[in-house]
């Protein structure tokens, strides 16, 4: 059944045979919601990826506040996701949709103070310098800015010129393995993926808000939640996993970290910059599909607990550490 | 003409366009989603001249809060049997002399007032209008007001938690 060397063409396969497809769209639907719903929420989803620091030296749009305006954005799939489902008409569709909003909103809270952490030791809201502060080349932004192991200036090791997964921020600050480990759970729900898919439980409303469409506007609904998937997985690489700076530390005179990244600017440093940044962002997709095919979907209220009563306050917790982790590093 | 200027007509034409098409629809779910162009309209219209910022801003809390709030809020209301809300028209004389009045007060203003020549607007040309002097300013100048919206938020989130825990019984009977 497979298209090419190891169904490696399938998805162009399928996406030449989802554009052939006939339009369809149910007598009883709204129209004029019905149709431009998947759009919204493809743009809404693609529109995140401008501000992503794909290389050392590449960045789409570098605006300052180029984390808030990624947040901002993501967010207008909701009305996308409202609009398909009231436009369609259908009491599956409709369910679907107030599932995958309800989801969403409560959701982006513990996403943005686990973020929020991010911004606070880093003191920037523009993603490429977030990502210069992990790595070696800190010092093309700030000339005088130094790392310290764990970020802790007491402890008197300098891990400035080490740099590798020693300047990650999950490294910078430990307390960011547990903001990591929120923001991961976050954004699975964010994109709707199991555990946390009953928008679109099949046992129980066919597909969610998405049910009633067909061909390439189906597509469309299908790419944004693959692309939200790489977005957040890019966006978890670039706050906590060093982006596209190398994870191998210089160990003395073996200076792994400086033969396995580029100077910024320089065609090998774009090179190594995608590679690191682009394997990382796979690597996390692909424990996102391990996660989706290993734990079962939570039910409504363990879904609504977990946010509002587990991840929320901690989030709120960790704002506060990272405050106060914030001041041993100067 | 720049590019920057043929967008920002662009932004400022869909902007109008939408508003437009609010007041005159009659169906209030339809004028909510319009409400999604006029808002991201306003924040084109930002960005281009330089408040970038405040663009942003305008559609995480416009778009991404207040709206979806005023469409459940409509959705909610809305009896699903699909029957449309419409919107009728009343008081249209009265309607029409306000605002064709309010219309001409702004543009006699406007023309009137040549707003490149008063000083102050020259004075207050931004030394850095860079995201950290905003930060600094709001921590240092302004902390006080940024401190009590602060806990005015946090009053209205308590708030409404309390009165969405305290309405339903099945919560009790759980317990």
């Amino acid at each position: 059944m497979e298209v090419g060397y190891y169904g490696l063409l399938q998805t162009v396969a399928d996406l030449l045979k989802l554009l052939q497809k006939e339009d369809i769209v149910p007598l009883s639907a709204d129209r004029k919601m019905f149709k431009p719903a998947p759009v919204l929420i493809f743009v809404a989803v693609f529109a995140g990826f401008a501000v992503l620091p794909l290389t050392s030296g590449f960045t789409g749009s570098g605006i300052d506040a180029g984390l808030f305006y990624l947040l901002a954005i993501v967010s207008l799939d909701v009305m996308g996701i409202l609009m398909a489902g009231w436009g369609s008409n259908s009491k599956y569709a409709l369910f679907g949709s107030m599932r995958a909003i309800a989801q969403i909103i409560s959701y982006e809270i513990p996403l943005t103070l686990s973020v929020l952490c991010v911004v606070m030791i880093s003191q920037s809201l523009n993603l490429q310098e977030i990502v210069y502060q992990q790595g070696i080349w800190i010092g093309k932004i700030d000339a005088e800015a130094v790392n310290y192991l764990f970020g802790i200036k007491a402890l008197g090791i300098e891990t400035t010129n080490i740099g590798g997964i020693l300047t990650w921020n999950i490294f910078r600050a430990p307390i960011f393995l547990f903001a990591w480990l929120i923001f991961f759970i976050a954004s699975l729900a964010e994109c709707n993926r199991a555990p946390f898919d009953i928008p679109e439980a099949e046992s129980e409303l066919v597909g969610g808000f998405h049910v009633e469409y067909s061909g390439f506007r189906w597509a469309m609904v299908m790419l944004s939640e693959y692309g939200m998937m790489l977005l957040v997985a890019f966006l978890g690489a670039i706050l906590f996993l060093g982006g596209w700076n190398s994870p191998l530390p210089n160990i003395g005179s073996v200076a792994l970290a400086d033969w396995t990244s580029g100077e910024p600017g320089t065609m090998v440093g774009h090179l190594w910059g995608a590679f690191w940044l682009i394997g990382k962002a796979l690597l996390t997709v692909g424990v996102q599909m391990w996660v989706r095919w290993t734990y079962p979907r939570l039910r409504i209220d363990q879904l609504m607990n977990l946010s509002w009563k587990y991840l929320t306050p901690a989030g709120i917790l960790l704002v506060l550490l990272s405050a106060l982790w914030r001041m041993l590093m100067i | 003409m720049t590019f920057a200027t043929i967008i920002l007509y662009c932004f400022i034409g869909l902007t109008l366009l939408s508003a437009l098409y609010i007041a005159f629809t009659k169906n209030v779910l339809y004028a909510a989603f319009a409400l999604i162009l006029t808002f991201l309209g306003v924040a084109g219209i930002f960005m281009l001249i330089g408040a970038g910022f405040i663009a942003i801003s305008q559609i995480l809390v416009y778009v991404g809060g207040i709206l979806v709030l005023i469409v459940f809020g409509v959705m909610l209301t809305n009896r699903l049997k699909g029957q449309q809300v419409t919107t009728p028209s009343y008081n249209k004389l009265l309607g029409l002399l306000v605002s064709g009045g309010l219309l001409f007060i702004f543009y006699k203003a406007i023309i009137e007032a040549n707003f490149g020549a008063i000083k102050w607007i020259e004075s207050a040309q931004p030394e850095s209008p860079g995201l950290e002097s905003f930060g600094m300013k709001l921590m240092t100048d302004y902390v006080l007001a940024f401190e009590v919206i602060g806990l005015l938020l946090l009053l209205a989130l308590i708030g409404a938690v309390k009165i969405a825990a305290g309405a339903r019984k099945e919560v009790e009977d759980a317990s």
